[in-house]
């Protein structure tokens, strides 16, 4: 008889259990309150990771769903107009709605591959939120939407304290995990792994490439609408600055830092990233001014994304954590004594 | 009974004409060949067949119903695979999930299975997990499960390539040149290979350049030379055909 539960899902749970106890340990509300806004992150990189690591489609503007997740909870959970649907309704309502528009914003895309996905991608990261800044009548323009509902929890207001929000957040990394994992090794699983590797050859297998590319930006939209509706209930605002090109490009940097297509590295890399953003820069930045010296390095960042792009492009493409496969493409050349076998037989065939 | 009927199909693509008026029948069961001068036309009809292409002109029929405009995955989950002329597997896949990739269009997970991992989609993964190992053994790939398919030697690259295509349970198989690159012996082994999967029920129907295969392996040839049929029968009869010595070789001065 086989174990109920896998290693893997044991070590999973542990990890988990570990992470749950930090606002138990660490009382800084602050650090509660980083941690909880880098699991937003993280659910966002994840759902990322299912459109670009898994079914291999590059999205440049995968901010958009973030914010119509977060628009739609504000429009529908706050005086705004009047609506005050409850917070855990919203929270699957939401990421249903950002998968309608994963569908109707892919649909276009769907006979693009690369670099023409990309700009399509982009331009679309561009259009939700001027669109949102536009409608001022129903979003209030630049002011954004405030005072949104907070969630309750058998009549008990999660309120400004952020240790809720960090268990909210957590439960959602879980779930994500859980369903994504669940993903890779399912059908459609496989049918995304074969249109990565030859779409053509997909086709052939029955696979059906329109289908299985939407519901690769459906579900990969769907949790950004999670991550969306915890982040803008937790900040109780949202407004179009927050939704911006450079969002998209902070998680898309998680996931080349991390390792594209490997869960666990996309986790890692999304944490590393969030805390040099939140964290240690404007450390660093308080940590010279003690030195007289007024350099600000928060506003270094973008050049610091950059360095660790090329670096890391440099020197290890796969990511920290890569997936087997990913690292395996990545370093045919050199590390594949198999494909080098290959090359010379076909070389002494031909002779 | 015809499995397979191309009528009058033409294919032309901007002036050229790739297939001209293309008449010809494949029988359930048998084991086909087609045959002709490079750019006959030949990978063409494969691809007509299998919805890359439509006909311009001519209809092709499978199973007693017409392709009309089915896409490519509609056309395989009818029950027709192929194989490529270069070879294109899942390189950086395992050679287990290539086969069961190629399972695809008779698995029934929806996306909620899928998402959720529900019982049913549980035991059927086990299922396909079980019937491609079956078909690796089949193939003679067994040992190499868990290798990457670019890993393999090439002769192992084409015949997991059949296992691949055999893992849909078609009735129709298409072999795109599937003795190319492969040495003396390789080629033996492939000849009762298509023996043994025309004994699972399956109808075979090859693309070869070697004369020496195709004459041992197939019932039936056709002959294609600029898009056209020159000749079509049993193979002794194309052996000595005029027309067919004359494609290949040219007119004697």
């Amino acid at each position: 008889m086989r174990a109920f539960f896998a290693r893997s899902d044991v070590r999973a749970a542990e990890i988990f259990l570990a992470v749950g106890l930090i606002p138990v340990v660490d009382l800084n509300g602050a650090h509660i309150n980083f941690l909880t806004d880098a699991g937003a992150f993280v659910l966002l990189a994840l759902g990322l990771n299912i459109v670009v690591g898994f079914a291999g489609l590059l999205d440049l503007g995968y901010a958009a769903f973030f914010a119509i997740g977060s628009y739609a909870y504000a429009m529908l959970a706050s005086p705004q107009f009047g609506i005050h649907i409850p917070f855990w309704i919203m929270l699957f309502g939401a990421s249903f709605i950002a998968a309608i528009f994963g569908i109707l914003l892919g649909a276009p895309t769907l006979r693009l591959r690369g670099d023409y996905l990309a700009i399509v991608t982009l331009g679309f990261g561009e259009i939700v939120p001027q669109t949102f800044l536009n409608l001022s009548q129903y979003t209030n323009g630049p002011n954004g939407i405030g005072t949104l509902d907070q969630p309750t929890v058998f009549g008990l207001r999660f309120g400004f304290n952020p240790v809720p929000y960090f268990y909210l957040i957590l439960a959602l990394i879980a779930l994500a995990i859980w369903l994504a994992n669940n993903l890779r090794a399912s059908r459609l699983g496989r049918a995304w792994m074969a249109i990565r590797e030859d779409e053509l050859a997909a086709a052939h297998m029955g696979i059906n490439t329109t289908a299985a590319k939407l519901a690769a930006f459906a579900l990969g939209a769907s949790f950004s609408g999670l991550a969306g509706v915890a982040y803008a209930s937790k900040l109780q605002l949202v407004s179009p600055d927050q939704f911006q090109f450079n969002v998209s490009v902070f998680v898309l940097s998680m996931l080349v830092l991390g390792g594209m297509g490997n869960i666990a590295g996309v986790v890692l890399g999304s944490l590393i990233l969030s805390s040099v953003d939140r964290f240690i820069l404007p450390q660093l930045t308080n940590f010279v001014h003690g030195f007289g010296l007024d350099w600000d390095f928060t506003n270094a960042r973008f050049l610091l994304y950059g360095v660790i792009l090329v670096g890391m492009m440099l020197l290890r493409p796969e990511g920290l954590l890569p997936s087997r496969q990913r690292a395996a493409e990545l370093h045919a050349d050199r590390s594949d004594p198999g494909a080098a076998a290959q090359e010379q037989e076909l070389y002494e065939r031909a002779l | 009974m015809a499995l397979l009927t191309l009528e009058n199909v033409t294919k032309r693509f901007g002036g050229l004409v790739c297939v001209r008026d293309l008449s010809l029948s494949v029988d359930a069961g048998a084991i086909v060949a087609m045959i002709g001068p490079n750019g006959a036309g030949k990978s063409t009809v494969f691809n007509l067949i299998t919805g890359i292409y439509r006909p311009d002109e001519g209809s092709i029929v499978f199973d007693g119903a017409p392709l009309g405009h089915a896409h490519i995955d509609a056309i395989a989950g009818r029950g027709i695979a192929r194989t490529f002329q270069n070879i294109r597997l899942f390189a950086f896949v395992s050679v287990l999930d290539n086969v069961m990739t190629g399972r695809h269009a008779r698995m029934h997970a929806h996306l909620w299975d899928s998402l959720l991992h529900t019982p049913m989609q549980r035991r059927e993964e086990r299922d396909v997990r079980e019937h491609a190992r079956e078909l690796l053994r089949f193939v003679g790939l067994e040992a190499q499960a868990h290798a990457y398919a670019r890993n393999l030697p090439y002769g192992s690259q084409r015949r997991l390539e059949i296992a691949r295509a055999l893992a849909s349970d078609p009735k129709l198989l298409l072999l795109d040149e599937p003795a190319a690159g492969m040495n003396p012996r390789e080629k033996d082994e492939l000849v009762a290979l298509i023996e043994r999967i025309r004994a699972r029920g399956v109808t075979v129907f090859l693309i070869e350049h070697d004369m020496r295969f195709v004459m041992r392996v197939s019932e039936r040839i056709t002959v294609l030379n600029y898009g056209e049929k020159i000749a079509e029968g049993l193979p002794q009869e194309i052996r000595t055909n005029e027309r067919v010595v004359e494609a290949y070789l040219g007119k004697p001065a």
